[in-house]
């Protein structure tokens, strides 16, 4: 049958047509063109990864960033509670010495007072005593001047004198 | 309204049945038409390319075609002549002291008067030079070289060293080349051994999947029948069968040669089978693609027969519409045959290449 018996001709020139196919494909068609998918496919096998990472690193970044700013809240919160401690303390403690001081001050005024009071009653005393004694003088000279005056006070306190 | 339509169309179409259509064929005797003769000229190689036949207005056949060179080697001598030489066997080509006559599209050596001897079974007995022409179909192989050199250098091209999107007919061939690559070659062969044979899957991917396509086209310059002709189908089931062998590891030839793990009675069965099993496997390729092919030529000229054969118009719509489903068909048939021939090239390569992992 001639369907099934090969023709030489055929067979020769199939066989030196397709081989050459096969070399000049391969070195013209193929080989670029596998290489530069193969590429292509590592290219965008590396960029995937970088963009990856990037983002791995975007989100490390991110919640570093939202660290520091919670970090930082937390520093002010605690700076600005130190500080209002500190103020709180500053003026309860000047307040307590102004009170103390004040008190002090009133204290020794207060001493003060006494005392000058108490010298003051002291001299007031010595003044009075001096003056009665004064007053006493003048009141005996003046009551003495007269004999008979002298004589009525004698007898007055001879009179009162009981001899007995 | 539509029923009485189609009750009307179809009782024009059977009153009308017996209209009679031109007889012709291919010698251009006016014989009835024979459709063997027909698809056994549409399947077969030829020394010239037809473009047309017909019968023109005086009632002759006129048959347009392009003559191709013919290249014979005869008894130490190269001869060269165009095949209209041969006025389609009619004339006798005398070279030297040598005569040639065309006989079948086969060329022999006759006598003076170009005498054909015949056997008993119609076969010539007449010597037959070695035949190098230029026939039909080596002209439509290159055609389809010329097509594939095109699409796939100037493809290359425009792979430039910076990884850019594909366009044009790139972006069509680009997922084939991955699919032959991932799907066949890696996924039988593996990954480290792939890319040795890629450069011939390729080729074979590509050569068998377009000339099926060019002998779907039903016009000069396709309708060859390339892929089904054993010559071709021969030499690349040759070629996977030298590229299998040669690159067979220890480990595979073991496995035939010794059938290790098998009971030595059992051997003596078994290592002939595997023996037979190298040869048969390419032979396999070989008649599988041959036998696809050439069938679906022969349905579809079949189908296109019948109108000549029943001799009416109105049997032609069946025919284009079976013809139009066949070649739809064809069309599947045609990647699926390309791939089938790689996939197992790509396996048996596999299997030739495969180590035991120890």
């Amino acid at each position: 049958m001639g369907l099934l018996s090969p023709d030489p001709g055929l067979v020769f020139w199939t066989f030196i047509t397709f081989g050459l196919l096969v070399f000049v494909l391969g070195k013209f068609a193929w080989k670029p063109i596998l290489h530069a998918i193969k590429v292509r496919e590592e290219t965008i096998q590396v960029s995937l990864e970088l963009a990856a990472k990037a983002r791995e690193e975007v989100a490390v970044l991110e919640t570093t960033r939202a660290d520091l700013i919670n970090q930082t809240k937390v520093e002010c919160d605690g700076l600005i509670k130190a500080a209002r401690e500190i103020k709180e303390n500053m003026l309860n403690e000047a307040k307590g010495k102004a009170q103390e001081e004040a008190n002090k001050i009133i204290a020794n005024s207060r001493l003060q007072i006494e005392r000058e009071k108490n010298e003051a009653i002291q001299s007031l005393k010595s003044q009075v005593a001096i003056l009665s004694l004064d007053i006493a003088r003048k009141l005996l000279e003046q009551e003495l001047e007269t004999t008979d005056k002298q004589k009525a006070i004698i007898d007055r306190y001879l009179n009162e004198v009981n001899f007995n | 309204m539509n029923h009485l339509l189609k009750i009307l169309f179809i009782a024009i179409l059977f009153s009308f049945n017996h209209y009679a259509v031109a007889e012709e064929n291919a010698e251009g005797h006016n014989t009835a038409f024979d459709p063997l003769v027909m698809i056994a000229h549409h399947i077969s190689d030829s020394h010239e390319w037809q473009v047309i036949s017909y019968t023109n207005s005086h009632g002759e056949p006129v048959s347009i075609s392009i003559p191709l060179p013919v290249i014979i080697f005869y008894k130490g001598q190269l001869h060269g002549f165009m095949s209209s030489a041969f006025a389609h066997g009619k004339a006798i080509v005398k070279k030297g002291t040598t005569n040639f006559k065309l006989y079948h599209n086969k060329i022999y050596v006759t006598d003076e008067e170009g005498r054909i001897a015949l056997d008993e079974e119609n076969h010539p007995i007449n010597e037959q030079p070695l035949d190098l022409s230029i026939t039909k179909n080596v002209a439509s192989m290159w055609l389809s070289i010329v097509l594939i050199l095109w699409l796939f250098i100037s493809s290359a091209r425009k792979y430039t060293t910076i990884p850019s999107k594909p366009s044009g007919k790139q972006s069509f061939l680009e997922p084939l080349i991955l699919f032959i690559r991932d799907d066949v070659a890696i996924m039988q062969i593996g990954k480290e051994k792939a890319d040795k044979y890629l450069p011939y899957l390729l080729t074979l991917f590509f050569f068998i999947w377009i000339n099926n396509l060019i002998g779907l086209v039903p016009f000069f310059p396709g309708a060859s029948n390339l892929t089904g002709n054993i010559s071709v189908t021969l030499v690349l089931s040759v070629l996977t069968f030298l590229i299998t062998s040669f690159s067979g590891s220890k480990t595979y030839w073991k496995h035939i040669l010794l059938a290790p793990g098998v009971p030595g009675w059992v051997k003596i069965f078994l290592v002939p089978v595997e023996l037979v099993g190298i040869f048969t496997k390419p032979f396999a390729l070989m008649i599988r693609l041959l036998a696809n092919i050439t069938a679906g030529h022969i349905i579809i000229l079949s189908l296109f027969a019948i109108v000549f054969v029943m001799k009416s118009y109105y049997i032609a719509p069946v025919s284009i519409l079976m013809g139009l489903v066949m070649y739809l068909l064809e069309f599947l048939v045609a990647a699926l045959q390309a791939y089938i021939f790689t996939l197992l090239t790509a396996l048996f390569i596999g299997m030739a290449v495969h180590e035991e992992e120890h």
